[in-house]
This record gives structure tokens, sequence and C-alpha cells, in this order.
């Protein structure tokens, strides 16, 4: 994202490529029996973000500014159908319930980061983050001692923090 | 028209953005309105005569500190609605403790004084006229901040447009109290907060509409 805010067509279209996956997936489980919209909705959104891009900072995470958007698409799709959709009570939750895609894109964020750290250390970020592994368990699997795999992790994790703190997206540089 | 079609049409046509420029438009336009704001304050109703005088005093820089914080803040504020997914929680939390405090502050001067002196102290002798001038003077403070908001991406058009109609009702208190030689505490938590909600609100009513895009 930070490569074509400066303008880096290649960067984009890799960028929005990307992001249209995330928006199918996104509107089409959203739209129920009106799936011909979504494609709409995606290319809408896909311009929205295009010309609304320099309202995105660097500081937030890409997903958040991008999940933002497209919730407002969304809405403002109702709005211009005027579609006083009838949900039944019990489906109503899914409407306001988290989403579903945005724990998706988060890892998605979160794995983007883990990619540049050296392999060794991501691995042990995502045992003992993400799988849930006791430091000791984790470090069975790689055959290090519980004290290294905290020293790794705590190092993995510290860069990964200036990492964000420098660059603020999860794009590939 | 196919999506792929469309990134590639979208790809080429891309030029480099700055994430700043929204937040320089903003100020421009905010700037603008002040300006305009300070020429009305100073040609129709003129600076306090005892300006001088009440600069040596804590009271004109309470009401500065108190206005320009209420103004700055919820600009803030409004610049983070402006930005999809940025939270405004934080300064729009600090305005609710900044008046907050103000309101507590000005009722214990309230009770400290004498009872004869209190309808003095929450009325002076401009209630009737303050809140009308301050949001007359907020006018073109709020075409400016909506103006400016219109070049971020708020999803929330109607808070966003609180937050700039705060900012605008903030901003104009401030100016305002260059002219106005009221210096008591419960006059200034009444009768200078009320026109900025008021303008809050009606920012809401027009960021509902002039904010969608």
């Amino acid at each position: 994202m930070l490569k074509s805010l400066d303008g880096d067509a290649k960067a984009y279209t890799r960028l929005l490529a990307e992001l249209t996956r995330h928006l199918r997936a996104y509107y089409s489980r959203r739209l129920g029996d009106a799936q011909d919209d979504a494609e709409d909705l995606v290319q809408d959104t896909l311009i929205a973000m295009h010309r609304r891009r320099d309202s995105y900072d660097p500081k937030q995470p890409l997903t958040a500014w991008v999940y933002a958007i497209a919730r407002y698409r969304l809405i403002d799709h109702y709005r211009r159908r005027k579609v006083r959709k009838a949900v039944p009570l019990e489906d109503a939750a899914e409407l306001f319930a988290a989403d579903d895609i945005e724990p998706a894109m988060a890892r998605r964020d979160v794995s983007k980061l883990l990619d540049r750290l050296p392999a060794g250390r991501a691995a042990l970020i995502r045992a003992t983050k993400l799988e849930g592994l006791s430091n000791a368990e984790a470090g069975e699997r790689v055959g290090l001692s519980e004290g290294a795999v905290k020293v790794n992790v705590h190092r993995g994790l510290k860069s990964l923090s200036r990492t964000r703190d420098a660059e603020g997206d999860g794009t590939p540089p | 028209m196919r999506t792929d079609d469309l990134i590639e049409a979208l790809s080429e046509r891309l030029e480099p953005v700055s994430t700043r420029a929204p937040f320089w438009r903003l100020a421009a336009w905010v700037g603008g309105g002040a300006v305009v704001s300070a020429a009305l304050m100073l040609l129709v109703l003129g600076l306090r005569p005892d300006l001088g005088r009440a600069m040596g005093g804590m009271m004109f820089w309470t009401k500065f500190a108190y206005t320009l914080a209420l103004g700055g803040l919820a600009l803030w504020a409004a610049e983070r609605l402006g930005r999809p997914g940025a939270r405004a929680k934080l300064p729009l939390t600090i305005v609710v403790v900044v008046v907050a405090l103000f309101a507590l502050l000005a009722a214990g001067q309230l009770m400290m004084a004498p009872a004869p002196m209190r309808r003095h102290l929450l009325m002076g002798h401009s209630a009737q006229v303050c809140p009308c001038l301050i949001l007359a003077l907020a006018v073109p403070l709020l075409v400016g901040t909506v103006m400016g908001l219109r070049g971020f991406a708020p999803t929330r058009p109607m808070l966003t447009g609180l937050a700039g109609g705060l900012a605008a009702g903030g901003l104009a208190a401030f100016v305002y109290g260059f002219s106005c030689n009221e210096t008591a505490m419960p006059f200034i938590a009444l009768w200078y907060t009320l026109p900025v909600l008021a303008a809050g609100l009606i920012g809401a009513g027009i960021g509902r509409f002039a904010l969608r895009w």
C-alpha cells in the first residue's frame, strides 16, 4: 500500500488483486440471494478506495481501512437500492456480528509480517502465540530449550513491532 | 466491465499521493473560516476594550484555554473520523472530560459564592446575546470544517459532522473570547458550552448529507 501511495503501479495492481479476493468473500457472504450485486460492489469499493486512497493513515492497519470502506459501500448500496431486507430476527445477529472476514484479514496482516522474520523465529512465534503451545512444547518440536524459545519469541516480537512502527501496514515490500 | 480490467485501468492512472494532503486541505479550510470569523468579530463586535488589562488576569486565559481545547480536540477527532478504520475515542473522551471538569469547577465557584452573587455569576450581563453571537461566528467555521472534511473519506458522516461542528463551535467561542468581557466560570461553562454543542448538532445534521461520498 505504501508503495502504491508513492505511485508504484505494479505494487498497486498486486495489492488490488489481493484485496479483490477478500472483498468478494466479504460481499458474497453478506448479500445472500443478491449475489449478482457482489461483483458490482467489489468494483465500487475498488474505485472508492482508489479515489480516497490519501485517506489511508500509514500508522493504521491496512485491513481496518479496507474493511471500513467495504462496510460503508455496503450500507450505501442498501440505501440506494432502498432494500429494507427483511431478515428473520434469529439471523439478524449475523448482520451485526463481528466480522468473520475481519479475523481472516487480521491473520493476513500477521502472516505478512511474520514472513519477514527468519523462518525459525517465525515458526516459534506461530507455535507459541498462534497455536497456543507452551514454550517448552514449542522447544521440543524444534529441539531448543525452553529459555531459548522464550528469548527467540521475545526478540522476534520486538523486531516485528519495530517493523510495524516504521512502516505501518502489512504490505509486502 | 471485468474487475481485472478495472484494476488495470486504476493502476495505469496511478499518481503518487500524500496521506497528509487531506489534513492540509482541512487545515486550510478551517484556517480560512477562522480568518473570516475573526474579521467578523473585529468589525462587527470589536475587541473588548479592557483586553490589555484582562490579559493580566487568570480568567482571560482560562477562557482562552477552554475554548481552544474544545476546538482543537474536536478537530483532532474529526480528522480521525475522516479516515476509515481509524479510532476517535481518545480525543472524544478528552472533550467530555474537559467539559465535565470545567462544569465541576464552575459549580464549585457557584457554591462558594454568597447567594445574592450567584445569579450574576451565572447570567452575567450578556447571557441573552452571547450564545447567539458565538453561533453566528461559528457559521464561517462550520463551512470551513465541512468543506475540509469532504476531502477525507468519513465512513460515519453524522459523527464526523458532529466533531466538525464541535470544532467550529469551540473555535468560534475562542474568537468570541477576545470580544466578550464576561469573567465568571459559571457563565462560561453554561453560555459558551451551549452554542458549541449546538454547533456540533448542526454539524451532525449537515454531515449526514454533505459528508456522504
